[in-house]
Order: C-alpha cells, then sequence, then structure tokens
C-alpha cells in the first residue's frame, strides 16, 4: 500500500478531563471514502474538529502527508489550506456574496490569480447548479443552495481530503438529496473524503469504509457490505437497529405487508 | 390664528445667528463623533480581551460615563480644573472632551457588543480556509461587526448631537442660547417670540438628526 494521506495514531481528546476520544489510530489512504458514524454525542464531530485543529487533543498525533498537524502552531494555517471542511451549518460569509465566499480564500491565502480562480469557481458553481447564483447572497438562498456554495468553497482551495461534518442533519428532507448528490460526484471524482453522516441510505452507497465510533473508540469498521449486511460486534447491531423500524401490533383484519 | 413670535426670527441677524448657534453645536458633536468612532473601536477591541488588567479598567471608565450625568463632567472638566490645575480651557473645548470621553465609551461597549455577537463558527470556517488570525479579523469579523454597528451608533451621534444643548451651561453658546438671547431681547416687543424660536430651534434639531437617520437606514438596508 501507498504512504496514507491522512494517520491518526493513539489519538486522545479530553473536554474539561472528561475523555471523548480515547487511543482512535487508523489511516486514509489517497482517493478513499471513509464514512464515519456513531450515536449523537460520540465523538465523531469531534474527530473531524481535531483533524483540523480546531480542536486540541490531549495525546497521540494527526499527520498530512507525514507532517504533524496538533503541535505545528506555525505551519497550521499553511496545512489548513490542504483540508478541506464543510460544516452542518454551511458557515458561509453573511456580508459576501457567492462568489466572493468562493474567491477570498484562493485569492487572499493563497495568492492565486483572481480572473483564474472566478473561472474555476463558476464552473464548480455550473457543476452543481448554481451558476445563476453566483451573485446572490447567502441570505437569499436555500440551505440546500448554501451548503452546495459552501462545498464548492472548499473544493476551490484544492485540497488533499475533504471532512464533511454532518452537512445534511440541519437540511429540510426534500434538500438532502441534491447535497448528497454533489458528495457522491465528487466521489467518484476520487476525491479523498471523512464524511460524518447519520444517513444510513447514503453512507452505504458512497463508502468505501465505515467506522463506527461508541464509547471513545473505533468499535467497527469495515466496507458497506459487511457493517450493514453483516455486523460483528454487538454494539454494531444496536447501532443499525435504531435505523430500522418495525411495528409490532396491528388491528386484527388489517392485511400485513408482506416483507420484501 | 394666535400670534406664534416666528416673526422675531427674520428680524436683523437673528436668522444668521441661530444657524450660527447650530453650527457651533454640529462642531462640537461631529468632532466628538469622529473621536468617539476611532477611540471607542480601540476601547471596544480592548474590552474583548481577557485580560482582567484591561477588562477592569475598560469597565471602570464605561461605569463611570454611565453614572456620571454629562452636566456634571462638563462642569468637572470647565470648572473643576481651572480651579485645580489652574486649566483655561474654552467651553467648546471642554464640551469636546467631555463629549469625546463619554461617546468613546459608549462607542467602545457598540464595538465589543458586535465583536462578541459574530459567532463563533464564523471565526473556525474562517480559519478552517485557512486565513490568518489577522486574516480573520480583516476580512471576516470587523466587516460583519461594522454592519452590526451601524444602527446603534447611530443611535449614539443623534444623542450626541442632541445632548449639546447642555453646553449652554458651560457659557458656550449654542443654538439654545442664541434662542434665549433672542427671547430675551424681544421680550417687550413680541413677547410670544419663545414659542416661534423654540418652535424654531426644534426644527433646527430636526434637520441636523434626520439626515443621519436616512442615512442610517440607508446603509441598514443596503447591508441587511
Amino acid at each position: 500500500m501507498s504512504e496514507p494521506i491522512l494517520t491518526i495514531e493513539h489519538l486522545t481528546k479530553q473536554f474539561d478531563g472528561r475523555t471523548v476520544l480515547d487511543d482512535v489510530s487508523f489511516s486514509v489512504q489517497e482517493g478513499e471514502v471513509i464514512v464515519i458514524v456513531g450515536q449523537s454525542g460520540c465523538g465523531k464531530s469531534t474527530l473531524l474538529r481535531c483533524i483540523n485543529a480546531l480542536e486540541e487533543i490531549q495525546g497521540g498525533e494527526i499527520r498530512l502527508r507525514g507532517q504533524p498537524i496538533s503541535g505545528n502552531a506555525g505551519k497550521l494555517a499553511e496545512i489548513r489550506q490542504k483540508i478541506g471542511m464543510v460544516f452542518q451549518n454551511y458557515e458561509l460569509f453573511p456580508h459576501l456574496n457567492v462568489l466572493d465566499n468562493i474567491l477570498l480564500a484562493p485569492v487572499k491565502v493563497q495568492k492565486r490569480n483572481k480572473n483564474e480562480v472566478r473561472e474555476e469557481a463558476l464552473a464548480l458553481l455550473e457543476r452543481v447548479g448554481l451558476k445563476d447564483r453566483a451573485e446572490s447572497f447567502p441570505r437569499q438562498l436555500s440551505g440546500g443552495q448554501k451548503q452546495r456554495v459552501a462545498i464548492v468553497r472548499a473544493l476551490c482551495m484544492h485540497p488533499d481530503i475533504l471532512l464533511f461534518d454532518e452537512v445534511t442533519a440541519a437540511l429540510d428532507p426534500e434538500m438532502v438529496r441534491e447535497v448528497l448528490d454533489v458528495i457522491l460526484g465528487l466521489a467518484e471524482d476520487g476525491k479523498t473524503m471523512l464524511i460524518v453522516t447519520h444517513e444510513m441510505q447514503f453512507a452505504r452507497a458512497v463508502a468505501d469504509r465505515i467506522l463506527l465510533i461508541d464509547g471513545g473508540g473505533i468499535c467497527e469498521e469495515g466496507t458497506p457490505e459487511e457493517f450493514f449486511g453483516a455486523p460483528k460486534t454487538e454494539r454494531a447491531k444496536a447501532f443499525l437497529k435504531t435505523f430500522s423500524f418495525e411495528r409490532k401490533i396491528r388491528k386484527e383484519g388489517m392485511k400485513v405487508p408482506a416483507e420484501e | 390664528m394666535p400670534d406664534l413670535g416666528i416673526e422675531v426670527i427674520w428680524k436683523g441677524k437673528n436668522l444668521a445667528r441661530l444657524l450660527g448657534g447650530l453650527a457651533a453645536a454640529l462642531r462640537i458633536s461631529l468632532i466628538s463623533v469622529a473621536v468617539s468612532i476611532v477611540l471607542g473601536i480601540f476601547v471596544g477591541i480592548l474590552m474583548t480581551w481577557k485580560n482582567p488588567v484591561s477588562r477592569a479598567i475598560t469597565r471602570c471608565y464605561l461605569e463611570i460615563v454611565r453614572i456620571m450625568p454629562q452636566l456634571v463632567l462638563l462642569f468637572l472638566v470647565y470648572f473643576g480644573t481651572t480651579r485645580a490645575f489652574g486649566w483655561n480651557l474654552s467651553g467648546e473645548a471642554a464640551s469636546v472632551i467631555v463629549f469625546s470621553f463619554w461617546g468613546t465609551a459608549e462607542m467602545g461597549d457598540l464595538v465589543r457588543g458586535a465583536i462578541i455577537s459574530i459567532p463563533r463558527h464564523q471565526y473556525e470556517s474562517a480559519a478552517a480556509l485557512g486565513l490568518m488570525p489577522s486574516d480573520v479579523y480583516r476580512y471576516i469579523v470587523l466587516p460583519q461587526s461594522v454592519r452590526r454597528l451601524i444602527p446603534l451608533s447611530i443611535n449614539l451621534i443623534t444623542r450626541m448631537i442632541k445632548t449639546t444643548s447642555l453646553v449652554l451651561m458651560i457659557g458656550v453658546v449654542e443654538v439654545l442660547k442664541v434662542a434665549q438671547q433672542i427671547i430675551e431681547a424681544n421680550r417687550m416687543s413680541s413677547p410670544n417670540a419663545a414659542f416661534g424660536v423654540y418652535l424654531f430651534v426644534f426644527l433646527l434639531y430636526f434637520a441636523a438628526c434626520w439626515p443621519v437617520s436616512l442615512l442610517a437606514r440607508y446603509l441598514e438596508k443596503k447591508w441587511g
């Protein structure tokens, strides 16, 4: 196997002495799509935030292409340019229009040619179906549109890896699909991604590998077929059960639809 | 129609004197506003620091300004310093000092409020894009703070313009003082002048503050 893009070794994260992540280790290969699942509050979002150094870590090491992220304050801004992050609540900059939101970091931070980045941004906006909204302000967009802009904003930095932190959790159901379709397209392009989500159907479709986090550690890991088809641990089975529904009692005379 | 004594305004140089008084009031308030905005931004940023010393100092400053009536501050600076330190401040200079002292504190508090109202996630998403902390302030936090600041600071500016009516108490001849002089001088010939002249003063204050309010409304709409 080639050198992994991202390596996490013995990561420990505590909030005020309470351990949230305990000795977590895994690595991400180039072009790999990893979906992280787990119950609310299990630390999966915290894990993503640690990778981007938005949280300080109390132990272990995170490396991007061999370069340590933790304790590397001097190079932090530079490393972060290589890690794209999309947040649950979009976090577009409300005082800038769509195009300026996208152009800000490539132009001001990476010092790239403005016209060149604009071309690229418009092409990406077209791809996510928002070319006509380039001059709109975030407040004029729906949640799904904002999230697609946020994805384009992250892509325009040409990151080595993309982090998605529950990017559909704040969306109305009918807008979830338009965002997930964009992410599926990125997976087909071979982008390296770490995705935290509660959308199990999506996880199954997009992932190369699924990690279940529970009790501060990775308690199960496998391909989507293994994870959804034949979960090994009791905790994984219990977790998957929370997503299936079953009506046990029905009125007499009502026909119970046959299982598919 | 009862005699409102408005004709007094057109007598002699009365109109020019009233406008001159208004100019004095606007001079004091606008210089003070300019000083307050510049110093207020610094004081406001200072107020967001976690350092306990800077916190205590700015806190005391703000409380003093809030508790002290402006008139007491005017007397303190104009009469007090003359006795205690032998300073010979003009009425206008004393007024500018007091109004700037007051405006800086209140503007600082508004700036502080605007900065801390920017959600933490805005800092984070900017940092995640690789912006250095100084760029996060420059491109993200301050532009958004200024937009939130506009309606509040306009309110402060109009209050500062209106409060210049106090400075006649330390002998500055501003619009209200001129009005009193005109009314006194015409007490015999137009005993009703008090109504007409004060009505005119009201209109002058309105003319000074209304454009500021319009500007605020325009900016709010533009940046909504």
